[in-house]
């Protein structure tokens, strides 16, 4: 089997408009969560996000393509510029028919969607704009990104929940590892901080109305972002032959499901898919030297993913760091494993993990080193990264530092 | 009216150029009654764009359907025909 590995990466995020400016804030532990500035704000009863600020579509699209982007595609497109760029690669005809694009988001063109309905059922408008429908589909993004860079392989999009952009690398990871692609672009978008996508939010109880504070004691629940990053996946002899910079390797992929409760979360389920992504890169627990958590700030997802750790860490779990960036940059739904994978990757490189920010006090059920506040060096050469969504769907990668 | 679209005091006429034009990227004064919307390098989305724009500007309703263009009763052949289609839109509304 072909060994994969990673190339390029880029993102769009609350915390950052590429990989530079990202890993400048994960390491200050920069939280990224303020006001929202959507319309009809006054009507939320959560009135906190993190939201991307200072971004102009239009000096990144022509208006006539602007029409047909919704700001998760264009988040993807940009991310996916950069991640290009970065690794280098030349995407000529006969690469194009090698490669391909695996996006996940869970909400795909909400922003589209609220925009209007408002239009049809509030204002009584009685038309919309004709391209309603190409901007709404989950697959809008890949597809852009398809275009834009004539992918003409493998492409789909994943949506499972807050474990989409999760699904969606490792999807990309077994196409090039089984020999379908030589060259895959994955990761995920999301943009649902419009008044629909909140309101919706809302009506579960799990938000916090200040802020996210993850494994933390006083902990209120969660805070939505948006935003999402692209990575390019690659065979490891493509990437050696055209002496490409390989960032980390993709070592292995794991995933399961609860068929249990549509919100709840469950032990068994993730720790099946911890246990399957570690077998899958044939390496012990012992291996892993960082986890990125999938961490919301709510209790029932951290009491049972602190569990879930001891079962698949063992004795060294106490001592293994585990941070959630969601403390940082929120919880970005369907692309928040992408953006999570930067802070893997930030590990790998650069020694740095990232830490768990608007930490306060321990949890006594949660016998975790969740690097609190303050972003620590270290020797890390596995990392794994989870993912546990709605819907009892679980996804988790294992990368590798490279060389 | 009609098809004097030449005249720069034709209102109608002046808008349709205008939202044609925006999806032409060209300058309304460029363009001709005879001038030919895929010669404009105005696809069929770029078409859909043109009637949405021409509805929302004058508050009619287009009987266009993009599976069977030709036989929609609106002509679209040509800058001037589509002129002249909205002004009669216009009128029957008006009237």
């Amino acid at each position: 089997m072909t060994r994969v590995v990673i190339t390029g990466a880029g993102t769009l995020n609350p915390l950052g408009a590429d990989l530079p400016g990202t890993f400048a804030a994960l390491r200050d532990g920069r939280c990224a969560i303020g006001p929202l500035t959507c319309r009809d704000v006054d009507r939320l009863s959560i009135q906190v996000g993190a939201e991307i600020r200072g971004f102009a579509p239009e000096d990144h699209f022509p208006k006539t393509r602007l029409s047909l982007l919704d700001r998760f595609s264009q988040i993807a497109l940009v991310s996916a510029r950069q991640a290009l760029a970065q690794s280098g690669l030349v995407l000529d005809d006969t690469l194009g028919l090698r490669a391909g694009v695996v996006l996940g988001t869970a909400g795909g063109g909400n922003t589209t969607v609220d925009d209007n309905y408002r239009a049809v059922y509030e204002e009584g408008k009685n038309r919309v704009h004709p391209f309603v429908v190409p901007r709404l589909m989950h697959n809008a993004a890949a597809s852009h990104v398809a275009m834009e860079f004539g992918l003409k392989g493998p492409s789909f999009t994943t949506s499972t929940a807050c474990a989409s952009a999760n699904h969606a690398m490792g999807q990309a990871f077994q196409l090039v590892r089984a020999g379908a692609a030589d060259v895959m672009l994955t990761g995920g978008s999301e943009a649902m901080l419009c008044f629909g996508g909140i309101k919706a939010w809302e009506g579960l109880r799990v938000m916090a109305r200040d802020t996210c504070r993850p494994f933390s004691r006083d902990r209120a629940g969660m805070v939505q972002g948006e935003g999402g990053a692209v990575f390019v996946f690659e065979g490891l002899e493509h990437a050696r032959a055209r002496g490409a910079t390989i960032l980390a390797e993709v070592a292995g992929f794991g995933m399961s499901s609860d068929a249990g409760d549509i919100v709840m979360p469950d032990l068994d389920g993730p720790v099946r898919a911890m246990r399957a992504a570690l077998s899958d890169a044939g390496l012990p627990p012992d291996a892993v030297d960082y986890v990125n958590a999938h961490g919301t700030g709510t209790t029932a997802n951290d009491r049972t993913e602190a569990q879930a750790l001891h079962i698949v860490l063992g004795e060294r779990a106490a001592q293994v760091p585990v941070s959630s960036t969601k403390s940082m940059h929120g919880h970005l739904i369907g692309g928040t494993s992408a953006v999570e994978l930067l802070a893997c990757l930030m590990a790998l490189q650069d020694g740095i993990i990232a830490p768990t920010v608007n930490y306060t006090e321990p949890d006594p059920e949660i016998a975790l080193d969740v690097v609190p506040n303050i972003a620590r060096s270290a020797h890390v050469s596995v990392v794994m990264s989870n993912a546990f969504a709605f819907g009892g769907m679980n996804a988790v990668l294992v990368l590798k530092r490279h060389g | 009216m009609g098809l004097d679209i030449m005249h720069g005091n034709d209102p109608i006429a002046e808008r349709v150029k205008a939202i044609i034009a925006d999806q032409a990227l060209i300058d309304p004064a460029d363009l001709t009654p005879d001038s030919r919307l895929a010669d404009l390098g105005v696809d069929s989305l770029g078409l859909v764009e043109c009637i949405f724009g021409i509805e929302e500007a004058f508050g009619i309703s287009v009987p266009f359907n993009a599976n069977t263009p030709g036989q929609s009763g609106f002509d679209i052949s040509s800058v001037g025909a589509i002129i002249a289609e909205v002004e009669k839109l216009v009128a029957r509304q008006a009237a």
